[in-house]
């Protein structure tokens, strides 16, 4: 009896070990019996000022296969519909198979597109029960316009996963990439759910635990209300089809950016669905850098439209007065005879006149008085009260808008002319930059910057900092928006002064160089801009600048507009198309025949540059000739055909290639010349800089 | 013989049939659970007799006639049959030598058509009455080594047969019988030497053979050291001291080497290693050749199944913490997780559903069983009826310990039912008749019986 008793102890003690003394068990119970299924909810919903939505969720379909229950089905008519061949086939069932074994769903198709899901519908009978198509909701775009700005979606990498400020995403998850979709990631996003389901042996979800007791139940993503007016955009992009370069368009009032155009851009359709793969590698390989958001992303000389900041800030230092004159002989001659600074017209120009006509040496005499300024002991401090004002109006730092890699744009500073490697304490003076004054040289801005320059102008003295979204739907839980609710005005400037410029600049339309950017009945204030630029040393066809505000008196537009390479004069190309834009977008409409004639026009105008397409041919016959090579090597093909197509090709690949082909070829296929920042100089510089560099680039403008 | 008619009720245990009733209630839920799925239609499953849980439910109803009419024989029958019933029971196991069908690698079954039939489980009631007519025998003396290995041959012929068939685990239940033997006089030495074998077998496992060695002379010589002055005056202690440690050496060194290489088929050897939780040393591949690194991974997978089973038991009862997580929502139940559930490993579903309380619960029930029967066999005035009942306590209590031991790892894997609780028609049957032929005894102890 004893025996017994004993025996049972020692089984109540083990059960007791096993029960309630170890929890590894119940560990493993977990891991292996239940599964913890992530629910995505719906991503928000992007609307443009007048609420149509520019960025929404549409459903498209996987074809899943269970290989198990495939017997008896018509696997002809099924490859016919893929239009892929039997060997394809088994291949993709094999490796179902393996990857998710037999009695498990895969994914057989990912992604179909339109036509051979409208095949599939009326088919689907003939295919059931082993294959069944499977929802999956995808980012679309119904203008599919804005690109640059929307964004897209990928798949997690390893370096968000890695990142803690992305806690919480697993390998497969999708996160924005680019554009609003990645600076409103956690607005968008939602709230994922978990559902716990029972899992039986063979890893087959059986049933929800408790009926959904413990789920966590998700919540979409938040809806926002953009200030862009995708019409505008539209029009933008139209316009500058064929052409490398940007626009950005500002209501000044709220800082709420109404059109935000990077040339070339992409369809953005082209980023989502079945062929993301193929047109990614596509963008990623093109020379002319279509990812890249040159509104926000590309920094350039600024030219002409710099010289309305430089009258600001001579009139308010009160170095010169609104009838202060200068004459113009040919040149600036304020440094001496070498290398004088040309003016395009001569005679005799008072502010408003100057700025009308634009002219070179009156500028660099007014900012030579500011530098020289005897107000302050040495250039070290004038040019740090310089740099003041140029902070002021928006330059040399990041504005903070709400789309991501915003470039911060070079403006000239004390500390970086006293480096020794550049010229040292003491050693430099205006003249060591003068070409800032007319907007060349050490000075570097992006085309949101001088869109923001421009609302600042009209505002006449304070800017909001310029945003897309407006508002969200539901909150704004992450304080995300507040910031551009305030006026930025730092300097007190009068609006005296500002008429002035006021003056000036619509005399650039009215009967100055910006004459191509009017519109009947707006009174536009403008200015051009036409930019000397170099590409590896190698003098390029001049970009075109166009900024402005209209209308004068109630400000409710200020846009800018660069045409890359353009070779023209700011008021060319730059100026209509400006001119188009405030038309569209003050009188809803442009109905006029002309007008929409020159709209086709400038549209089906080709001014990109040689050298991308030279690039281009490169490019294609580089991996024309690699991956043929290969193909033969692998003894896949036998003759080289004429096309091969990117199909196959990962995005990570694609990066792997661009990556190889700079090491290997020593010739980077980045190359428009002003987004290629380490041509360019900084206000801080680079120790590896050279001195020489700088004077090369002082050269440039003669 | 006139009282008995009054009522066939008279003298039953009721406190045993409560108990058996219990217990096969519990297991039918269990079987239940095992199977049940959401949105079963329980009805239909039930008449349509396609699942285990309903044809254990008619199993147990049959059993419940068989039991009536076992109440309603007359007792003197089992005395009477006894032997016979015995030689049927060993000409059945020799027959599944010729007609035998082969289920789970054991060629134990005789197939009737609507169930197969395992003789060897029969064969322990047979046996169970055989060996308490042998002890009941007037002239007989169990003193005498002669009577004890008669009584050996009676219990352990069926298990040699059965070995013979390779069916062991049922083989090993036959040790149940040395419960009642003891009870009869079987000298205590037997029991300890048997116990002190299988603790120096468990730990000659567990530990290197040279470091037991050590162990040993160094026990040896503390107990030298400790016993030195009894020593001085008696030196056959000294002797005493030196055999046993002459003898655990000898097992330990030669012994268990030569079971493991020469006696145990492979598949059974690694069992008992996975078990404790070694490798087996002594299979014949070097683990050290490393040219065959195919067949190294290929006998790491073999083990890894074998372990299997046990590790997904102790999970599945583990997960179950004190309370349990319920009837019908334990999550390793449910997804089939533990292979064999319905059968050996029904306590796992106890376990996982009820937890420790549960578990524990069920232990108590058991216990009081095995007690109850032992308090029965006290109370029998003939020595046929108690030697009964303490071969059915023993085979009861070898079951409910060996099948709960593997469950959560305390055994080897051995293939035996849970009483009353596996699903299987046999082992139903045989606890069935086992119980109630007992319970008939019982009811008529007044009775002289020879």
């Amino acid at each position: 009896m004893l025996v017994f008793i004993g025996m049972f102890l020692v089984i109540i003690i083990q059960l007791a070990n096993l029960q309630l003394f170890s929890s590894k068990y119940r560990i493993q119970a977990d891991d292996q019996g239940t599964f913890r299924k992530v629910i995505y909810p719906d991503r928000g919903i992007v609307y443009d000022r007048k609420g149509k939505a520019i960025l929404q969720n549409t459903t498209i379909y996987d074809l899943m296969v269970i290989p198990g229950k495939i017997k008896g089905t018509d696997t002809t008519a099924l490859c016919n519909i893929l239009n892929i061949d039997t060997a394809e086939f088994k291949k993709r069932i094999v490796n179902a198979i393996v990857k998710n074994k037999s009695f498990r769903p895969s994914v057989f198709e990912a992604l179909l597109s339109n036509e051979k899901m409208a095949k599939f519908q009326e088919n689907m009978f003939k295919f059931a029960p082993g294959y069944y198509l499977q929802e999956r909701s995808i980012r679309d775009y119904p203008f599919d316009a804005g690109g640059n700005i929307l964004g897209y979606l990928g798949e997690v990498d390893s370096n968000v996963l890695k990142n803690p400020k992305y806690e919480g995403y697993l390998i497969g998850d999708y996160i924005g990439k680019v554009g609003l979709e990645k600076s409103y990631e956690k607005v968008l996003m939602g709230q994922r759910g978990i559902e716990l389901w029972k899992r039986d042996n063979k890893n087959r979800l059986t049933e929800r635990i408790e009926n959904g007791k413990y789920d966590t139940i998700a919540i979409a993503g938040q809806n926002m209300h953009s200030s862009i007016d995708i019409e505008l955009q539209a029009l933008g992009e139209k316009l500058m089809e064929n052409k490398l370069g940007s626009i950005v368009a500002i209501d000044p009032k709220t800082g709420g950016i109404l059109a935000m155009v990077s040339s070339p851009t992409f369809k953005p359709k082209l980023l989502t669905g079945a062929e993301r793969k193929k047109h990614i590698a596509e963008l990623l390989l093109n020379p002319a850098l279509p990812l890249l958001n040159r509104s926000v992303g590309a920094s350039y000389s600024p030219g002409s439209t710099f010289k309305t900041l430089q009258a600001l800030v001579a009139l308010h230092e009160g170095v010169i007065n609104t009838h202060f004159t200068v004459s113009c002989s040919g040149a600036f001659y304020g440094c001496g005879g070498g290398n004088p600074m040309k003016c395009l017209d001569r005679g005799t120009f008072d502010l408003r006149g100057a700025i009308t006509v634009s002219d070179n040496t009156y500028f660099a005499t007014v900012m030579q008085r500011v530098i020289n300024n005897p107000k302050y002991p040495n250039v070290d401090s004038s040019l740090a009260a310089w740099d003041r004002y140029m902070y002021a109006f928006g330059l040399g730092h990041k504005l903070g808008v709400d789309v991501p890699s915003e470039k911060r744009g070079t403006i000239p500073t004390p500390a970086y002319f006293n480096n020794p490697k550049v010229y040292g304490p003491g050693k430099w003076g205006y003249c060591n930059f003068r070409s800032v004054s007319i907007g060349q040289g050490e000075v570097d801005v992006t085309p949101i910057q001088v869109a923001n320059e421009m609302a600042y102008i009209a505002n006449k003295g304070w800017y909001k900092i310029p945003h897309l979204i407006d508002s969200i739907e539901g909150g704004d839980k992450y304080d995300m928006l507040s910031k551009f609710k305030e006026k930025n005005s730092t300097i007190d400037i009068p609006d005296s002064v500002f008429e002035v410029v006021h003056d000036g600049m619509q005399n650039v339309v009215d009967r100055g160089t910006g004459g191509a950017a009017k519109v009947a009945g707006i009174t536009i204030c403008g200015k051009t801009g036409t930019v000397e630029n170099y590409y590896r040393g190698v003098k390029q066809p001049n970009h075109a600048f166009f900024c402005g505000f209209a209308p004068r008196e109630n400000p409710k537009i200020a846009i800018m507009c660069v045409v890359e390479n353009s070779g023209r004069f700011g008021g060319t190309y730059a100026a209509p198309i400006v001119g188009l834009m405030i038309e569209k977008y003050l009188k809803d409409s442009i109905t006029d025949e002309r007008r929409l004639a020159k709209i086709e026009q400038l549209s089906k105008l080709n001014l990109i540059p040689p050298r991308i397409f030279r690039e281009l041919n490169r490019q294609d016959s580089l991996m024309h000739s690699k991956d043929s090579a290969y193909l033969i090597e692998k003894g896949y093909i036998h003759v080289i055909k004429d096309t091969i197509g990117l199909d196959d090709q990962d995005e990570e690949d694609a990066l792997d290639k661009i990556k190889k082909d700079k090491e290997t070829n020593k010739q980077p296929k980045k190359d428009s010349s002003n987004t290629n920042l380490k041509d360019k100089q900084q206000a801080i510089l680079p120790e590896e800089k050279k001195k020489g560099g700088i004077r090369d680039s002082l050269k440039e403008h003669q | 013989m006139y009282q008995k008619k009054a009522s066939i009720s008279k003298g039953i245990d009721w406190v045993m049939i409560a108990l058996y009733a219990l217990i096969g209630v519990i297991g039918l839920l269990c079987i239940f659970s095992v199977e049940y799925r959401a949105n079963d239609n329980v009805v239909q499953n039930l008449l349509g007799f396609k699942k285990n849980y309903s044809k254990q439910l008619f199993y147990f109803g049959a059993c419940c006639l068989l039991a009536i009419f076992i109440l309603l024989t007359d007792s003197k029958l089992f005395t009477a049959t006894a032997n016979l019933s015995y030689l049927v029971g060993i000409v059945l196991i020799l027959a599944t030598f010729v007609v035998g069908k082969e289920i789970k690698g054991s060629k134990s079954w005789i197939p009737l058509g609507f169930m197969n039939l395992q003789p060897v489980e029969l064969c322990k009631i047979f046996t169970a009455l055989a060996v308490a007519k042998y002890l009941s025998m007037p002239e007989m003396d169990f003193r005498r080594p002669q009577s004890q290995l008669i009584a050996a041959a009676i219990a352990f012929a069926p298990a040699v047969l059965s070995v013979l068939q390779g069916e062991t685990g049922l083989a090993l239940v036959y040790f149940a019988f040395l419960i009642p033997m003891y009870r009869e006089g079987l000298p205590p030495g037997y029991l300890v030497g048997g116990i002190a074998i299988s603790i120096l077998l468990v730990i000659s496992l567990l530990f290197h053979t040279k470091t037991l060695l050590i162990a040993f002379t160094a026990l040896a010589v503390v107990l030298i050291y400790y016993f030195r002055r009894r020593i001085k005056r008696n030196s056959r202690l000294l002797l005493m001291i030196a055999c046993c440690w002459a003898f655990c050496s000898g097992f330990v060194g030669v012994g268990v080497p030569f079971m493991f290489k020469h006696v145990f088929k492979k598949y059974q050897a690694d069992r008992i290693f996975s078990m404790v939780g070694v490798d087996n040393p002594f299979t014949n591949e070097t683990t050290a050749d490393l040219n065959n690194s195919e067949e190294a991974k290929s006998k790491q997978r073999k083990n890894e199944q074998q372990n299997y089973n046990v590790k997904q038991s102790k999970i599945a009862i583990g997960s179950g913490g004190f309370f349990g997580k319920g009837f019908l929502k334990g999550t390793q139940t449910q997804g089939d997780f533990v292979p064999e559930q319905h059968t050996d490993f029904i306590f796992t579903s106890v376990g996982e559903n009820f937890g420790f309380w549960g578990s524990a619960l069920l232990m108590f029930l058991y216990l009081g069983l095995l007690l109850r029967i032992i308090k029965i066999a006290e109370r029998q005035r003939s020595t046929f009826s108690r030697v009964y009942a303490y071969s059915v306590a023993g085979i009861v209590f070898f079951h409910v310990a060996v099948n709960i031991c593997v469950t959560i790892g305390l055994a080897p894997v051995i293939g035996i039912t849970l009483p009353l609780m596996s699903y299987g028609g046999s082992s139903l049957l045989t606890f069935t008749v086992l119980l109630f032929i007992l319970i008939k005894l019982d009811a008529d102890r007044q009775m002289v019986l020879r």
